[in-house]
């Protein structure tokens, strides 16, 4: 287990440095003045141009400055918006919000799924089975703004239920952004769980477990389930990143001033700088999320662990 | 939870009425279905034994002859679907285990019988270590406390020959050799001394070494315990080695039966001739090994009277027209062929 | 938008790449059997006798067919030109005559949401069919010769996964002055080959080491011709499944980075752009969201179910 913990954590380091530096080539490498790109279409005094350069290291060669950059990062430095103010001043308000609504459609969408996921797959074929199937399917292919508005517009606005814009009502402002960001997730969920729990189920072991005299219930809530838990374990760590994409969506539609907004309205209104910025730090806690799920899952699967 | 477990199982089992004169267990005309999409297949036509305490049956045949099914009809872990019982009765000291509510027929599992596979790492949840999976008998059908149910584990792995149990209590199943993981199964299944053990193909994944070694250990361990043994196997030389009496199943049913000297000293059906015929043996040094014509029958289409008729080289008209029941030869053997005594006393 | 990398999970456990090293993913990964060179053609006609029969495949191809032909020949549809557009017009709602109503520009919304079909399913088509190209040129390099090159290419595959489609496709396009079909579909290629390419590697790791493939090397093939022949028709079925869904993804991706604003621009007539447009009237003018949102959903509907219809008829062990 150590080993295998000391092996990930290694591996981590490289990645993080090789999509950080992705990120910033992509920025500080797209053909063109830089500075320009940054501020998009306004126009730039000079001296705010000098002095951007000099902020952003551009005078120096382009290892060094990939250098300053990713040591900023490390020391908690995302870079300064236009107004001069800290982009880490910018998350600090606005992590709480998208990590509720992150919480919220995660336990939804992980409970929901789990739970429709072990009743299609307890019984492949069936009504419920067939039910999921398609449902899933549907949910899918409805993107994730399509599925917001027409929320907002039936159960919010028509019928009333929810509210439908801000934080006016605490968490059951959340509810309705938490359902449509986990949607889609659930569907994925409930699908895997599906056919991984209906593969198990003919598994060799849990014939065993069914000739030890267990109980139905022990032997497909613990010998089953626990082995049909890593696939979907394994797709909660990618999903992460869906729902960061998601909640930049998201709280575009729900109008939640969180992370996603803030990366929204950057890109509205073409402030780079804060793009860049909140979507480094997006991609560290997905990695670092990916860690955790890579643990977990060294946890469930000890032929991970010893090897 | 774990209380809860004990009650229901002891009280469950105990209250039925068993009379102790009756064999141990009698299957009785079993017939198990497969319902696939490409048709019905009779996994099981009318499958007949008994078995005795302290007695070893070996139930012999080629891959889809049925005698893993019939095997895990009496255990009650048939997947279902596609597999129906849908006639017949498995007797247990003279209950009829296929009539029992089915959490009643849960309790009986591992409690009075158990049940060992032939692939130890895929039969073992990969998940859990060895001892925790043995524990699991303890802790669930007797609401043994944790520290209890792991010695009691450590005990089991100890008497089925692991070398430093205590340390491999704590193993996975991965970890162990394949040898040692067929022994861990079968320390899971004699954890509540059950009175029937099938042990179903148990050396068929092993080298021929270890082979021999955990054939002992269940002979020995059958002969501390008394229980009564079913084995299933395709294996000839096992059968003659430890076993005092013999199934020989072809296409679904029971095609020869008696004891173990009898059928090698004189086999009264020709495809237990044929699988004779089709081994090595020190005896028949010298002579030709002769395999038995033909491949094993398409179960969906099973030929007409006699399923063995197309391979057979006794195989007259009657064959293919008429089934041979299993008929009553004398002296406690059976056999379902037309021409089983010429087979027999070797007239051909 | 979900990241398109999701569509994974649709594909079954085993195309889900565990967050292991390579050398316990081949262990723990059972090998696939895969089938002999001849019955490849007998697995598709198998399936194929399968899929005529099963009404999921036939609704899904009948709207494959459907956007597709939409997508060549939108006069098929309508004879309306969706930039003829008269302010008088303005967000009138569906009539018999206009079913769809008006857009803000006085547009008719019917004849734009026909046309919106062409660019969806040119980026769809484009993105992965240089995805697909790309991944079995690289997984036939990375699976079938193994050792440093393999390990580069999975140390990039992991770099790339540690950027999130939606969140990459910001970032870059939101750099770029000018967006329209190429870029876009350039940034999705760029951001979407990883997962095709483990796919396609894990696909030749199992069938290189079959007996046919053996036996080729053993007659003196060269390492193109077994690529090529033996390896290729018996490694591309989970590629092709995942492709069918895929280009489902992608069409929503699209559809999401326009509508975020990073993706295509005006004028061009595209459902996501549509939707933008229609998201601050909604409440006047719910049309506006509800029929490109419908043709967006249909037609990612119609590629998702027939990937989830290929492979229930081409994995032997769902059956």
């Amino acid at each position: 287990m150590g080993r295998y913990l000391i092996r990930r954590v290694l591996q981590f380091v490289p990645v993080f440095l090789g999509a950080t530096f992705l990120i910033f080539s992509l920025v500080f490498l797209i053909p063109g003045d830089p500075i320009r790109a940054l501020s998009g279409d306004r126009p730039m005094p000079a001296s705010v141009q000098q002095a951007l350069e000099a902020r952003y290291n551009l005078d120096k060669p382009f290892w060094q400055q990939y250098y300053l950059y990713v040591a900023g990062v490390v020391q908690g430095d995302f870079g300064e918006d236009f107004r001069g103010r800290e982009v880490t001043d910018i998350m600090r308000e606005r992590i709480p919000v998208t990590f509720k609504l992150a919480i919220y459609a995660f336990t939804f969408e992980v409970a929901i799924g789990i739970a429709a996921g072990i009743m299609a797959g307890l019984r492949k074929g069936g009504f419920i089975d067939n039910l999921v199937r398609i449902s899933t399917l549907i949910v899918i292919s409805i993107p994730i703004f399509v599925l917001g508005f027409m929320a907002q517009l039936l159960i919010g606005v028509r019928w009333g239920w929810l509210p439908v814009s801000g934080l006016g009502d605490g968490f059951k402002s959340y509810i309705l952004p938490a359902i449509v960001l986990g949607s889609t997730s659930l569907a994925y969920i409930a699908r895997l769980t599906r056919t991984s729990l209906a593969e198990n189920m003919r598994a060799d072991y849990v014939r065993t477990a069914t000739a030890k005299g267990l109980k139905r219930s022990r032997v497909v809530g613990v010998h089953a389930l626990r082995n049909s838990m890593i696939p979907v374990i394994t797709f909660l760590g990618v999903d992460l990143g869906g729902l960061m994409g998601g909640a930049i969506i998201t709280e575009g539609i729900f109008n939640l001033p969180g992370l996603g907004n803030a990366v929204f309205r950057a890109v509205v209104q073409q402030e780079g700088t804060v793009v860049v910025g909140i979507v480094t730090f997006l991609v560290l806690i997905f990695l670092l999320s990916n860690l955790v799920v890579d643990v977990l899952y060294a946890v469930l699967d000890p032929r991970i662990r010893y090897e | 939870m774990a209380t809860e477990a004990k009650e229901s199982t002891k009280s469950s089992i105990e209250e039925l009425e068993f009379n102790p004169h009756a064999p141990l267990l009698e299957v009785d005309d079993l017939h198990v279905e497969f319902r696939t999409r490409a048709g019905v297949v009779k996994a099981n036509d009318g499958v007949t034994y008994s078995l005795g305490e302290g007695e070893t049956m070996a139930i012999v045949g080629e891959s889809g002859s049925g005698k893993t099914v019939s095997a895990q009809a009496v255990m009650g872990i048939i997947d279902s679907p596609p597999g129906y019982i849908t006639k017949g009765a498995a007797r247990f000291r003279g209950v009829d285990l296929l009539a029992l509510p089915e959490d009643e027929r849960r309790a009986f599992r591992g409690e009075k019988m158990a049940m060992i596979f032939q692939d130890a790492l895929s039969a073992l949840n990969p998940l859990f270590r060895v001892g925790w999976q043995i524990a699991e008998m303890y802790r669930q059908h007797r609401g043994t406390s944790k520290t209890e149910a792991r010695k009691k584990a450590i005990e089991l792995l100890d008497r089925v020959r692991i070398p430093a149990a205590k340390e491999r209590v704590d193993s996975y199943p991965h970890e162990f050799s394949g040898g040692m993981r067929q022994r861990a199964m079968i320390a899971m299944a004699l954890a509540l001394d059950p009175e029937v053990l099938i042990a179903d193909e148990p050396t068929t994944a092993l080298d021929v070494t270890v082979q021999a070694q955990i054939m002992k250990l269940l002979a020995d361990l059958q002969a501390e315990t008394g229980m009564g043994m079913i084995l299933i196997t395709h294996d000839l030389a096992v059968v003659a080695e430890v076993t005092d009496r013999a199934a020989v199943m072809y296409a679904g049913r029971i095609v020869e039966q008696g004891t173990t000297k009898q059928i090698f000293r004189a086999s009264y059906h020709p495809y237990t001739l044929g699988l004779m015929n089709s081994i090595a043996s020190p005896e028949q040094k010298g002579t030709k090994l002769i395999p038995i014509p033909g491949s094993p029958p398409d179960l969906l289409h099973l030929p007409s009277g006699c399923p063995f008729h197309p391979r057979c080289v006794y195989a007259q008209d009657i064959c293919s027209v008429d089934r041979p029941p299993l008929r009553d030869l004398g002296d406690n053997r059976k056999s379902a062929c037309h021409f089983a005594e010429e087979v027999g006393t070797g007239a051909k | 938008m979900s990241d398109f990398r999701q569509a994974e999970a649709v594909t079954e456990t085993e195309t889900v790449a565990p967050p292991v090293t390579e050398e316990v993913e081949e262990e723990v990964q059972k090998p696939i059997e895969g089938p002999p060179p001849g019955a490849t053609t007998s697995l598709w006609s198998d399936a194929w006798k399968e899929l005529r029969t099963s009404p999921l495949f036939l609704v899904s191809l009948g709207l494959v067919v459907l956007f597709i032909v939409m997508a060549i020949a939108p006069q098929l549809f309508t004879s309306t030109d969706p930039r003829a557009c008269s302010l008088s017009n303005s967000l009138e709602r569906p009539s018999s005559e206009h079913w769809f109503g008006f857009d803000l520009q006085g547009c008719d919304y019917y004849a734009r949401s026909i046309y919106g079909a062409r660019i969806s399913m040119a980026i769809g088509v484009t993105v992965i069919g240089f995805a697909a190209i790309l991944a079995v040129i690289l997984g036939s390099i990375s699976g079938y010769y193994g050792g440093w090159l393999d390990s580069v290419i999975a140390r990039l595959t992991d770099i790339w996964f540690a950027i999130p489609t939606i969140l990459g496709g910001i970032v870059i396009l939101s750099l770029l002055g000018e967006r329209g079909f190429f870029q876009v579909s350039f940034v999705l290629v760029i951001l979407g080959w990883p997962t095709m390419l483990r796919l396609y590697r894990s696909s030749v790791l199992s069938v290189k080491e079959m007996d046919y493939v053996e036996a080729a090397r053993a007659l003196g093939a060269s390492d193109f011709r077994i690529l090529l022949k033996h390896i290729l028709p018996n490694a591309i079925t989970p590629v092709i499944i995942y492709a069918a869904i895929s280009i489902g993804v992608i069409i929503a991706a699209e559809a999401a980075l326009s509508f975020l604003g990073v993706g295509l621009q005006l004028p061009a007539i595209s459902w996501g752009l549509m939707i933008s447009g229609a998201q601050t009237r909604i409440l006047q003018a719910p049309h506006l969201l509800l029929f490109p949102g419908l043709f967006l959903s249909l037609a990612v509907f119609g590629f998702i179910l027939m990937g989830d219809a290929l492979r229930d008829a081409l994995d032997p062990k769902g059956r």
